[in-house]
């Protein structure tokens, strides 16, 4: 077995008597794409949040390159190499591509408590933003506000940041969540492209397309992992394929 | 087929207008002490340098409210920081008495070179803990402890009887400084106009740096800037204490030109007052706030020659700004869109 990126222990999460997280065990191989699929409300969100660091887990221990990050804050994990992207974009609307990956780029390049140069002018990140851009493929997109770029554009350009600081793993959250036809076919390319270069935990409604890109996959119910196999068995998987892929 | 970009398009006359508009206020502000000497009215130099001097309070709490997204009803007691350092050392140093015995002694002084950093400083020093400790909740939380906080700096400075209490204290003269004249109010005036025009470059360098863009990040999606990997509390407590010491400074002006000061200054009326400025001129732009505080003191001015309830048309005239202009005055006069920093 290859090496564990990240890896959970019995985690666990209730809010009032719903237990969004039960007992949750799950390893991701480095390099490896892993899938982590469920009905909606299964907890796939919860779970993420809590990988981020977003929300803390009531019991259980998170660890990432064999360290426990189960209290770290967000921001140190991120540093840490551990990046997310979100199911509802979030971008800064009110910039543009450039400027939204800029400031991606600044969270992991020099310091910040620069007051006075420009910091378009900095050669740290001006290097760097056109790589982020190609990366995503919105180059052509370059001077527009995320405000104006379509709903699959603006997906990409979450991404892109996600990916700006050369992380180690990568968090998807439903990426595919509210994509048209068009948009997922754009999505499913940059997601393979991603693969070779990051670990990814690609955490999805939709089965079909997460399996296909992944090689294993976790299926989340209610809280815990009611299944774990390699992807392409568990697209074979009769019972898989009737819950999940309407057959 | 892609529509050309809003704001590119509109973004190149916006700016021509911008300067144009700009360089207009300045000479204005510059040649404002001959065009009143002409008038014969020379109280109008005065009322301008309480204009510049609350713009420069303006301009820092836009700072951290407009850039920052940091709704602070409590600037003013930064503002009172710097005003009352400023007017207890230089009553010392008038009396040659000292300011503290134990556990050392501080004397007093008069120069304007000295008090005013400190000024600065103990303004920042004050922000830097209320910032800290006020940081740490958002939303309505932090409007109201930061009011709390200025409120707390309010009465003490009421209780504080050695130093006139309720009534306040008067400045014996102003400072002194190597080479001008404070006493002289054009030269007083004209000091005010390089102090706000510095902090004005300096603001301008600030929203444009990478600390800026971390500031301006966290006023969009601070939640977002954290699972990027910044650590947004120590960014915003900065953007806080920067705010706090530009305040200091236009404390440390206002205690030279009215020559007294008192607790008033940092009622959170006063507070509200500086935000009005903000909101007024146009939130999140620099210039704004100096339009914002000359609109806001002018008014107050010419209206009450009329009338004492001045704040009955005020107040329906501020709705109307606030409700019909995205970007305040400034907005009006400069155009909506692009990048004012």
């Amino acid at each position: 077995m290859a090496d564990t990126l990240l890896s959970t222990r019995s985690l666990k999460k209730r809010f009032g008597a719903v237990q969004a997280t039960d007992d949750l065990s799950l390893e991701v191989a480095r390099g490896e794409l892993h899938a982590l699929i469920g009905p909606n409300g299964a907890g796939k969100t919860t779970a993420l949040n809590q990988l981020s660091g977003e929300l803390a887990p009531d019991s259980g221990e998170i660890y990432f390159e064999g360290r426990p990050i189960t209290h770290l804050r967000v921001h140190r994990r991120a540093r840490m190499g551990l990046a997310r992207s979100y199911q509802i974009t979030s971008v800064f609307d009110h910039l543009t591509v450039r400027e939204n990956l800029a400031l991606a780029i600044q969270a992991h390049n020099g310091h910040n408590f620069r007051f006075w140069r420009r910091a378009g002018a900095d050669p740290l990140i001006r290097g760097a933003i056109d790589p982020a851009m190609a990366r995503v493929g919105l180059e052509h997109r370059s001077r527009m506000p995320a405000a104006n770029l379509s709903h699959g554009e603006r997906r990409q350009l979450d991404v892109g940041m996600a990916l700006a600081g050369n992380p180690k793993m990568l968090l998807l959250d439903e990426p595919y969540a509210g994509m048209g036809p068009g948009g997922a076919v754009e999505l499913t390319k940059l997601i393979r492209r991603l693969k070779n270069e990051v670990t990814i935990l690609l955490v999805e409604q939709n089965a079909n397309l997460a399996l296909q890109a992944a090689s294993r996959g976790y299926v989340l119910e209610t809280g815990t992992i009611t299944l774990e196999d390699d992807a392409e068995k568990l697209l074979d998987n009769p019972e898989i394929r009737k819950a999940y892929l309407g057959e | 087929m892609q529509t050309i970009d809003p704001l590119v398009g509109g973004g190149k006359r916006s700016v021509s207008r911008r300067t144009l508009a700009i360089a207009g206020g300045a000479l204005l502000l510059l040649a404002l002490p001959m065009l009143t000497a002409m008038l014969d009215e020379p109280y109008l130099v005065t009322l301008f340098s309480r204009i510049l001097i609350y713009a420069l309070a303006a301009v820092s709490l836009d700072l951290m409210l407009g850039f920052g997204g940091m709704v602070s009803l409590g600037h003013a007691a930064f503002f009172g920081v710097g005003a009352y350092v400023v007017c207890i050392l230089s009553a010392h140093g008038f009396e040659g008495t000292p300011v503290l015995t134990r556990p050392f002694t501080v004397g007093g002084h008069e120069s304007a070179l000295v008090l005013w950093p400190l000024a600065v400083l103990l303004a920042a020093m004050a922000a830097a803990v209320i910032g800290a400790l006020s940081l740490r909740t958002s939303g309505m939380h932090f409007i109201m402890i930061t009011l709390a906080f200025a409120q707390m700096i309010y009465y003490f400075f009421v209780s504080l009887e050695a130093y006139g209490g309720d009534d306040g204290m008067s400045l014996f003269t102003r400072n002194t400084m190597p080479g001008i004249d404070l006493a002289d109010d054009r030269q007083f005036y004209y000091l005010c106009l390089a102090a706000l025009a510095a902090f004005l470059f300096f603001a301008h360098r600030l929203v444009n740096s990478r600390f800026g863009m971390v500031i301006r990040g966290c006023k969009e999606n601070e939640r977002r800037m954290k699972s990027l990997g910044f650590p947004t509390f120590r960014y915003r407590l900065v953007c806080f204490v920067i705010a706090g010491a530009g305040a200091g400074l236009a404390g440390a002006l206002i205690t030279n030109q009215t020559e007294y000061v008192s607790p008033g200054l940092m009622h959170w009326t006063r507070s509200g007052e500086i935000l009005v400025m903000v909101l007024l001129g146009g939130m999140g732009t620099l210039f704004g706030p100096v339009l914002g505080a000359a609109a806001l003191l002018l008014m107050e001015e010419l209206l009450s020659i009329y009338t004492e309830h001045w704040m009955v048309y005020l107040g329906p005239f501020l709705i109307l700004v606030v409700l019909f202009a995205k970007r305040g005055i400034y907005g009006w006069i400069a155009g909506g869109n692009g990048n004012h920093g």
